[in-house]
């Protein structure tokens, strides 16, 4: 992905986030999560209904990579199976960490496959999208 | 000033968050070295010469720190580890067994997290002042928060966030005519501006050592030596006790009763070093410069039309701002790719955002060795309209 492509995507992504706002509805399930290292917070929704993720929602103050890696993530995940989405996490989080990964499935998400160069900013990009694994790994 | 001391400015890094902590100058790291080549020994344990020499030097440094600060006498100086465990020690040691349910604590919401939490954790009542239209802290709303079950007032000298300077003389007569203790959290003020505990009627202060050159991991609690009398080892163990048996545990006397197990010995003894710089260059003229170069950075900034500042009318070495419609975090990012190294976030003052309404700032903090060159750089890197881009290093 060009360089300009992903700063757009970002900066698009931060400014105009997918999703954000929570919406209360006890049907979703919830989990918050704050970035030790930083000042980066999330409370995150979830919507799961016969293993589908029907719908994400977000609230908190972070950071443009943390805010936008969710924003982009939700909008990749709703409609999605859970399997599915666990697949996505795990690969995202590869090509973080820069190990082996499958590009195919990543779509917008590549706005980050080089954000291993920046030790402090691993934290953030994978901040939003660790609070969705975690309710998918425990629903 | 004396930028020849501290190696890590023959760099091109720009250090602008000395609220965090201050550089280290090479004679308090020499000192270090020296410690742990010459004489790596114990304070107050063993009979023999080394052992001796290492006990000297560290009360040497308590001698140094209580001519620093006027205190009346040496044992009004106890070393702990930082500020923080001073705090404790101060609101454990001392307040838990003097105050009931029913007593006042008078704090504010710019005060640091390590004076407000161990006064919550007591489960007393906390009201805290209201700020004024600048968020400084005044003796006039101190004193609108006065009842008759006031028993403390705790606040820093100068705040951690904000930078206001707080007048601890007049807020300390007016408590003192209300029967009210002073807590006073130095840790900024230490080595920033003159702190005279006689002349202030302090009764207990915090401070370490880390924000004024010194090392890390020591800290100073001071209290009127009646007041030390009385605070009660919150560790106990090693080194503090005559003797004791099952029946009974027989203290040492002040200080010794407050400084259990083995202390921080080497960053004792290079403190004193710390201290030195300190005098020489003096506590007077780096407040004095220290303001005029907020001064000077506060005026340029101000015209930069990206920026919002918080503190502007506040004199002192902290500004605190955000460039419009970038995270702090990403601003302090973005100055980081230019080596330019400052603080972003709530800065440990958790509750100043009910009064500011801005939850997480960027903190720019200023000490004497920091230049009207180093000031100039940083208005160039912050007057760019691609900051929030320029910070994704994407």
């Amino acid at each position: 992905m060009d360089s300009n492509i992903k700063r757009e995507l970002i900066l698009d992504n931060f400014n105009y986030p997918n999703n954000k706002g929570l919406t209360n509805d006890p049907s979703y399930i919830k989990k918050s999560d704050k970035n030790p290292s930083c000042i980066d917070h999330f409370d995150i929704e979830l919507k799961l209904e016969d293993g589908v993720v029907k719908d994400i929602r977000f609230d908190g103050e972070a950071c443009a990579i943390a805010t936008s890696s969710l924003s982009i993530a939700i909008h990749r995940f709703i409609g999605k199976s859970k399997e599915e989405v666990l697949n996505i996490i795990d690969n995202y989080k590869k090509m973080v960490n820069e190990e082996e990964y499958d590009k195919t499935i990543l779509e917008d998400l590549l706005a980050f496959d080089e954000i291993w160069k920046q030790e402090s900013r691993k934290t953030c990009a994978t901040l939003g999208i660790n609070i969705i694994e975690d309710i998918l790994n425990n629903n | 000033m004396h930028r020849e001391d501290f190696n890590l400015l023959n760099t091109d890094i720009i250090y602008f968050d000395n609220g965090a902590t201050s550089l280290k100058p090479k004679a308090v790291i020499d000192s270090i070295l020296k410690y742990y080549e010459e004489y790596p020994m114990n304070a107050h344990r063993g009979d023999y010469k080394l052992s001796l020499l290492t006990s000297n030097l560290y009360e040497e440094t308590r001698v140094k720190v209580k001519d620093f600060i006027n205190a009346n006498k040496k044992e009004e100086i106890v070393f702990t580890s930082g500020s923080t465990e001073s705090l404790n020690m101060i609101i454990n040691g001392y307040f838990k067994d003097k105050l009931s349910s029913n007593d006042e604590v008078i704090l504010s919401k710019s005060e640091h997290a390590s004076l407000i939490l161990p006064f919550m954790e007591l489960g007393v009542k906390i009201k805290y002042a209201n700020l004024d239209e600048d968020y400084k802290l005044t003796l006039d709303n101190i004193s609108k928060e006065v009842t008759p079950n006031t028993k403390v007032i705790g606040l820093s000298h100068i705040s951690n966030v904000i930078g206001d300077k707080r007048d601890i003389k007049s807020i300390i007569e007016f408590a003192h005519k209300n029967n009210i203790l002073v807590v006073v959290d130095a840790a900024q003020s230490l080595g920033h501006t003159l702190v005279d505990v006689q002349d202030m009627d302090i009764d207990f202060l915090a401070g370490s050592a880390h924000k004024m050159c010194g090392p890390m991991g020591v800290g100073i609690l001071y209290a009127k030596e009646e007041l030390m009398r009385e605070i009660k080892p919150v560790y106990t163990g090693g080194g503090v006790t005559v003797s004791f048996n099952e029946d009974e545990i027989v203290y040492k006397d002040i200080p010794y009763n407050l400084e259990s197990g083995t202390r921080n010995v080497p960053g004792v003894i290079a403190f004193s070093k710390a201290i030195d710089l300190i005098n020489l260059i003096g506590v007077n003229n780096i407040e004095e410069y220290i303001t005029d170069l907020k001064k000077y950075l506060i005026n340029k900034l101000s015209k930069l039309d990206n920026l919002e500042i918080l503190n502007s009318n506040v004199e002192g070495s902290t500004i605190i701002f955000n460039v419009k419609g970038v995270f702090a975090q990403d601003t302090s990012l973005y100055l980081d790719k230019k080596n330019i190294c400052v603080r972003s976030g709530d800065h440990c003052d958790k509750m100043l955002h009910e009064v500011t309404g801005v939850k997480n700032t960027v903190r720019v903090s200023l000490y004497f060795y920091n230049t009207i060159e180093e000031c100039d750089k940083l208005i160039e890197a912050l007057n760019n309209p691609n900051i929030l881009e320029e910070s994704l290093g994407i």
